[in-house]
């Protein structure tokens, strides 16, 4: 199963990369992006069919390793494998910050 | 007196540590892999400056699950004298043996500059040997130096004096700036509430000799050697 985590930089705390971008973004034009925070993105491939323990694992590692708590939240989301056909419904989705 | 000074895949400050604390300071020192499971009978541990695993992640953050951090953690935990400098420091950040973590610099750039310290507290085995208010010029090289801690946490910092060094300039007044990088109160290094564990982002290895342009740096060596003697002869 896969699990895609999603690291971000917590609200309060301000994201320099993420002011450059948008100032760049403002400089081309993008007036109506009035932000943009960068963050990182993880595909993990779990040997597990059960969502349940592949929502644990991903979520102790994102903890222990992928995110900062200081810093940074984080996100799951779940790919059932194999995929579904087009249309079968959302990937289950579980917040996480 | 025995230095153990950790190597890390990536360190590159290791052999400047090893210089200071032997052929300045006249000292034992002896590398410790960081795949090791103890530290060989070391008085005082240093986790150098470098890039471990290639900063990978976050800098720090494969570094601190290094069998070697098993035993630094318990050396700090018992009172052991350790030293985090620049990468290091980072390290012992996401360790968790000082709280906190790093950013990138207010302004995105790598710092490769001499900057001035002020030391705030002079109670830790590092500083011991610095007067208060001491004003230190040491080189800086980092991409990652801008502290930064909750608003509470910052508050329990200041009140338990525990920011030890904070950037200033020549004269020490701690102005904007002279903060090479954003950090929180323009904090430079930090104690642990033991005062045992020691992080900066600055590199007091790289000057401690007048031929490296500052022997600054120096009195953090000094100061340490003179603490472990004190406490050797109660």
């Amino acid at each position: 199963m896969k699990a895609r985590v999603f690291v971000t930089l917590k609200p309060s705390v301000l994201d320099p990369q993420g002011r450059t971008i948008a100032d760049a973004l403002h400089s081309l034009g993008y007036t109506r992006v009035a932000d943009v925070r960068q963050g990182k993105y993880f595909e993990l491939e779990i040997e597990t069919s059960s969502a349940e323990e592949a929502q644990a694992i991903a979520a102790e590692v994102a903890d222990k390793v992928l995110a900062n708590p200081v810093i940074e939240s984080f996100r799951i989301e779940l790919d059932q494998a194999p995929p579904r056909p087009a249309g079968a419904g959302r990937p289950q989705e579980a917040r996480l910050s | 007196m025995k230095f153990g000074i950790v190597v890390f895949p990536g360190s590159n400050c290791d052999h400047d540590a090893y210089h200071a604390a032997k052929h300045v300071l006249g000292q034992e020192a002896e590398f410790i892999w960081h795949k090791e499971t103890s530290l060989r009978g070391a008085d005082v541990v240093v986790l150098p400056g470098g890039f471990s695993h290639g900063d990978y992640l976050r800098t720090g953050a494969i570094a601190r699950f290094s069998p070697v951090m098993a035993p630094v953690a318990r050396f700090a935990e018992e009172g052991g004298p350790v030293l985090g400098i620049c990468n290091g420091f980072q390290i012992l950040l996401e360790a968790g043996l000082l709280p906190g973590a790093m950013l990138r610099n207010r302004d995105l750039k790598f710092h490769c500059a001499h900057v001035c310290i002020r030391v705030e507290q002079t109670d830790t085995p590092f500083t011991i040997g610095a007067a208060p208010g001491q004003v230190l010029r040491l080189p800086i090289a980092h991409g990652e130096g801008n502290y930064y801690a909750s608003a509470d946490v910052l508050a329990g910092l200041e009140a338990s004096r525990r920011v030890t060094f904070r950037y200033c300039d020549a004269a020490g007044r701690t102005t904007g700036e002279a903060n090479p990088n954003g950090s929180a109160n323009g904090i430079a290094g930090i104690c642990s509430e033991a005062r045992n564990v020691v992080g900066l982002m600055p590199h007091p290895e790289r000057a401690c000799e007048p031929a490296l342009g500052s022997a600054d740096g120096l009195v953090l060596f000094d100061s340490v050697v003179r603490a472990l003697a004190a406490h050797a002869s109660v």
